[in-house]
């Protein structure tokens, strides 16, 4: 099955676009207000989201444009390598972090993009790909990210507790099996609980675009819906691919803690 | 010899904690003796590869432990570390943690029973104990591995007199009743005395002297065997 798209769209022009920075006005005088001192940070995200979505805006006409399937992969790849970058700056506690996300990230996006256009959910052309890899790889960096923080955070808080399995003859696998659990549902956790109350408490996102766009409720919902559960695929994949590959990091060939614990 | 270490150096985040250290450790009960800080544990950890050194060679029974499986060693020479270090579950859990790795039978009543703890805590949450049976469940831990060497890291320090004396006791006992050597870390001098055969002194990543316990600690001053004594 193939979705339709939206069957109609709408012309913003930048003049609405002006106008809802009345609302960031609002932002920068509750901050000043309660001196919360948020009003450079307020300025550098209208600025960076301005610039950020211009630039891929053009970019993805061009993509559209061209109907080239290498176009897509560049993008993706480049939205992979920064999404990895990204998530190394969460990750601090992980050794060499760069490169278990960069390819647990890789993974969940080929995994989940194939699996969709291998079902015929979606076809395998730029107008499908671009939007839904870039929420693919957006969610996978911030599950991956998460589930590393956290593994990282476990791994140095329980550093004797470890360090005593291995002295009992467990594998460095063996010794961060609890760990893995509570990090792969940290990282996960979080879209689990969004999917719940989707509808109830938030509409998301592209099921808000879509109504913005004209499109039929129901046509909405349902993309909603095979968006929800591509995600949670996604963020599933990204998170155990990152910790599966991150975990030896912390140790060496020989099952040592390459930090040890301070005796 | 059990354990030779040849001028080994070890630094962890950029602090030399031993350096050219030289160690003898004979079959029997032996003791690492120095302050806190002075590299003792970190020696000790050496002996069954929980870390490598820098430079220098670690020896057991005639080989380097470098030509050891790892896993097998640590099997074979036993750590049992300071608190807090036991697994989430029973007794049992942390008993039967070791074995189960290895593929290995065991018996869970008489590792207790060795280690000075009655079968009724087999079934007790590990958690819930106080710290001298916590203690006590660490070295069955060990024991259930059924291995030739334990190497025990402060094993009274957090105790009370009359938990230190018990555990003390336990370990007489083990070495009465097994062949198993015993590699003790300590700061008590005292302690030392009673437990060693063989003393190594440590201090600040060196070692200033080694020999026979009954030869080295008669050296030691009387007001310092008591100030030890004191302190515990």
């Amino acid at each position: 099955m193939i979705l339709p798209v939206a069957v109609s769209s709408i012309h913003v022009t930048v003049g609405q676009v002006a106008a809802a920075l009345a609302l960031v006005a609002v932002a920068v005088i509750a901050s000043r207000s309660w001196h919360a001192g948020l009003e450079d940070d307020i300025g550098i995200a209208v600025i960076r989201s301005l610039i950020q979505l211009t630039a891929i805006g053009y970019v993805i006409t061009l993509i559209f444009d061209q109907d080239s399937f290498l176009l897509v992969i560049a993008l993706l790849t480049v939205m992979v390598v920064f999404g990895a970058f990204t998530a190394r700056q969460r990750a601090v506690g992980v050794p060499d972090s760069f490169w278990p996300l960069l390819g647990s990230l890789a993974v969940a996006a080929a995994a989940t993009l194939g699996l969709v256009v291998a079902l015929g959910i979606f076809d395998p052309t730029p107008r499908y790909l671009v939007p839904v890899g870039g929420m693919v790889i957006g969610n996978a960096m911030t599950a991956a990210a998460v589930a590393l923080n956290r593994l990282g955070e476990d791994v140095h808080e329980q550093s004797k507790r470890i360090e005593a399995t291995l002295a009992l003859g467990a594998t460095s696998s063996q010794a961060v099996t609890p760990l893995v659990r509570r990090s792969l549902r940290s990282g996960m956790i979080t879209l689990i609980d969004s999917t719940k109350t989707t509808g109830l408490i938030f509409f998301p996102g592209t099921m808000v675009g879509m109504l913005l766009a004209g499109a039929d409720p129901t046509d909405a919902v349902r993309l909603q819906l095979i968006l929800l559960y591509v995600l949670l695929g996604a963020v599933s994949i990204a998170a155990l691919m990152a910790i599966t590959l991150a975990r030896r990091n912390f140790f060496t060939p020989a099952h040592q803690l390459r930090e040890p614990p301070a005796p | 010899m059990l354990f030779e270490l040849e001028d080994v150096t070890y630094s962890r985040a950029g602090q030399v904690v031993l350096r050219d250290v030289s160690v003898r450790l004979p079959v029997g009960a032996s003791s690492l003796l120095g302050p806190s800080g002075s590299g003792k544990s970190t020696l000790l950890r050496l002996l069954n590869r929980l870390a490598d050194p820098d430079s220098g060679r670690v020896v057991y029974e005639g080989r380097d432990v470098r030509d050891y499986d790892p896993l097998a060693l640590r099997r074979e020479v036993s750590l049992v570390p300071q608190l807090p270090a036991l697994i989430e579950g029973t007794v049992h859990d942390n008993v039967a943690y070791g074995p189960r790795l290895a593929g290995r039978s065991f018996n869970a009543r008489s590792c207790l029973e060795l280690a000075g703890l009655a079968p009724a805590f087999e079934e007790r949450d590990a958690s819930k104990l106080s710290v001298g049976e916590q203690q006590r469940v660490m070295l069955a831990r060990a024991l259930a591995l059924d291995p030739r060497v334990l190497l025990l890291d402060e094993p009274t320090s957090a105790l009370d007199r009359a938990a230190r004396d018990a555990v003390e006791g336990t370990l007489r006992g083990l070495r009465a009743r097994t062949a198993i050597s015993l590699v003790i870390v300590t700061h008590d001098i005292a302690q030392a005395a009673r437990l060693a055969d063989y003393v190594v002194r440590i201090d600040s990543g060196r070692v200033v002297a080694q020999g026979a316990a009954s030869e080295l600690l008669d050296e030691i001053p009387e007001p310092e065997l008591a100030t030890a004594e004191d302190a515990t």
